[in-house]
């Protein structure tokens, strides 16, 4: 147990690689270099929410921070973003956000759909604040006012990286609730505006009518090291 | 100066036929546009206040995009162009608003961008000379009620296009291409706008006194610049829409069907009434006011225009 507290004593790095940082408005001293969230841990906390890919794709730890000197809202992805000297963070692991509940069969992609299921876009101001708050660059004006004037299509082409962090939602005047608009067109659209893809029919039919049974029985009685084998000899299809 | 056009919420979808017929009379008429590559909501209703500097966002945005790209930006709906045209306009009323606007949207907007909208183009630029001799189907048989609603030219010293109590330029316009234009008391009234969401018996009421009067001065046909009084009138037109006793056309639907544009391209198909076969009517019948003519198709239709009905428009 000592020797494992010494190794951790150990690897403190030196002093003037440390720096201050305030995590919900109490400073700790953290190695430079570390992501938000790697500094969050190290200063001690631990995450049960506001925490799940680590890799910048589940948009679970939305952050807001300040840096030092400059009075803008930043916001960034813990897990995606580098700390700095001075900085203020705080986790907004979810912004309230009530989600419309509707059956895509039954609905329509026009603009009477969206407003059914979120009337208060049309309180848009064109103040532009979710653009700027949204850690993946996405332009959520934009995409409020296509749905506004139910372009789904559009909607579906600026949101499709949308990973539902809620910071837009977190600093809209007008209180909209981006994400879920958004989802809704991309369903909308993918419902009723996008070509159905013919191969992926076919080959759900050629599921259906059994066409792998063999090889998939086949697969489950190997045992690992064939496995493995057949693994490692599969098939690649040219890049 | 380039021309950026600006289509707004309304035309890309539930008035397409203004859009499309809009944009045929441009490229007729050599008139350049370009459709502006980004814009957003213009603010719809122009708030009263002034001071709500908040409201005045979106329509700034607009113009502060044309800006940057140095032009001017061409609007039709009215709602469009009221927003617009007053944002711009209280933006240069209040100077000491510029800085907190333009740090805000981070632009440099300076006030200057004009707002048009295509009936002024066609009144200053085209000229209506110029345009009755380019008329290829004259809109004989047609007889038009031009309705101008609330929000095309008030209020006056902020929008300053037309004298709001006695405007011209649509009766102008339409007797450049050919048609009898109806004189009838209510074509500077409100339709009942954004009542028709609160208010059906309203709306409804105030809709049938815009069109009895102009159905009473023998029109087959009532033209709007406006989404919402088409709507309106449309949908809230009863017996007098259900049996195809008049019809309501943007403005651009017939211009550009007298400019010979193909049909397909003229919109014509958002309409409640059997517009089609108004307009095969009207095409067949003389160049000249047809006065009389029983074109209308409809054996309600009471009154009749009397040739001699002439609107004080002609005259001024
Ligand atoms: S649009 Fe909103 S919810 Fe989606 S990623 Fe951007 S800020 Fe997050
Ligand atoms: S923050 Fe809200 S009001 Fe501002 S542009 Fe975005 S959606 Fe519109
Ligand atoms: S933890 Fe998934 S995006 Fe950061």
């Amino acid at each position: 147990m000592a020797t494992e507290l010494n190794r951790v004593e150990r690897q403190t790095p030196p002093d003037d690689e440390m720096v201050s940082i305030f995590v919900m408005g109490k400073e700790y001293r953290v190695p430079d270099a570390l992501t938000i969230m790697k500094a969050i841990e190290y200063a001690g906390y631990h995450f049960i929410r506001g925490c799940g890919c680590r890799g910048g794709a589940c948009g679970a730890c939305a952050t807001v921070y300040r840096t030092a000197d400059n009075y803008r809202i930043k916001v960034g992805l813990a897990c995606q973003t580098l700390i700095e000297p001075g900085m203020h963070v705080t986790q907004i692991p979810f912004y309230p956000a009530n989600k419309a509940i509707y059956d895509v069969s039954e609905a329509e992609p026009t603009v009477e759909e969206v407003l059914k299921h979120y009337p208060e876009i049309a309180r848009c101001l064109c103040c532009e604040v979710c653009t700027r708050a949204c850690p993946q660059d996405l332009e959520v004006m934009y995409y409020i006012q296509a749905a506004l004037r139910g372009d789904v299509k559009e909607v579906s082409r600026l949101s499709f990286e949308c990973i539902m962090c809620g910071l837009c939602v977190s600093r809209c005047p007008a209180e909209l609730m981006h994400y879920n608009v958004a989802i809704l067109c991309r369903r909308l659209y993918a419902r009723y505006g996008m070509k159905r893809a013919e191969h992926l029919a076919n080959r759900v039919r050629e599921i259906e009518e059994g066409k792998f049974d063999e090889e998939l029985d086949e697969l489950v009685r190997m045992d690992e090291k064939d496995l493995v084998r057949a693994y490692e000899s599969r098939d690649f299809e040219e890049a | 100066m380039k021309t950026y056009y600006y289509p707004g919420c309304t035309l890309p979808d539930k008035a397409r036929d203004f859009d499309t017929s809009a944009r045929a009379c441009c490229e007729l008429l050599g008139l350049e546009l370009e459709e502006m590559e980004r814009w957003v909501c213009c603010g719809s209703a122009f708030k009263l206040d002034h001071k709500n500097i908040m409201q005045h966002l979106a329509p700034i945005r607009n113009l502060a995009e044309v800006h940057k790209e140095g032009g001017r930006l061409m609007t039709l709906c009215v709602f469009c162009y009221n927003s617009l045209k007053r944002a711009n306009y209280a933006f240069l009323a209040e100077p000491d608003k510029h800085e907190v606007i333009n740090d805000f949207i981070e632009s440099d907007y300076d006030g200057k961008v004009p707002v048009v909208h295509l009936l002024e183009m066609l009144k200053d630029e085209v000229g209506f000379e110029a345009l009755a001799e380019k008329v290829k189907r004259p809109l004989g048989g047609l007889r038009v009620a031009p309705f101008y609603g609330c929000l095309l030219l008030r209020p006056q010293e902020e929008i300053g296009f037309e004298d709001p109590e006695n405007p011209t330029v649509m009766e102008k316009l339409f007797e450049a291409l050919g048609a009898e234009v109806v004189s009838y008391p209510h074509r500077l009234e409100c339709c009942g706008s954004y009542l028709s969401l609160k208010d059906r018996d309203h709306t409804t009421s105030m809709v049938t006194r815009v069109l009895e009067s102009a159905v009473e001065a023998g029109a087959n046909a009532i033209v709007t610049s406006c989404p919402m009084c088409n709507f309106n009138f449309e949908f809230f037109g009863g017996e007098l829409v259900a049996r195809d006793t008049i019809h309501t056309f943007y403005f651009t639907e017939l211009l550009a069907l007298a400019l010979g544009a193909d049909r397909k391209l003229c919109g014509l198909e958002q309409h409640e009434t059997d517009v089609d076969r108004l307009i095969d009517e009207a095409l067949a019948a003389p160049a000249t006011a047809a006065a009389g003519s029983e074109t209308a198709g409809s054996g309600t239709s009471g009154a009749r225009a009397s040739g001699d009905q002439a609107p004080d428009a002609r005259n001024g």
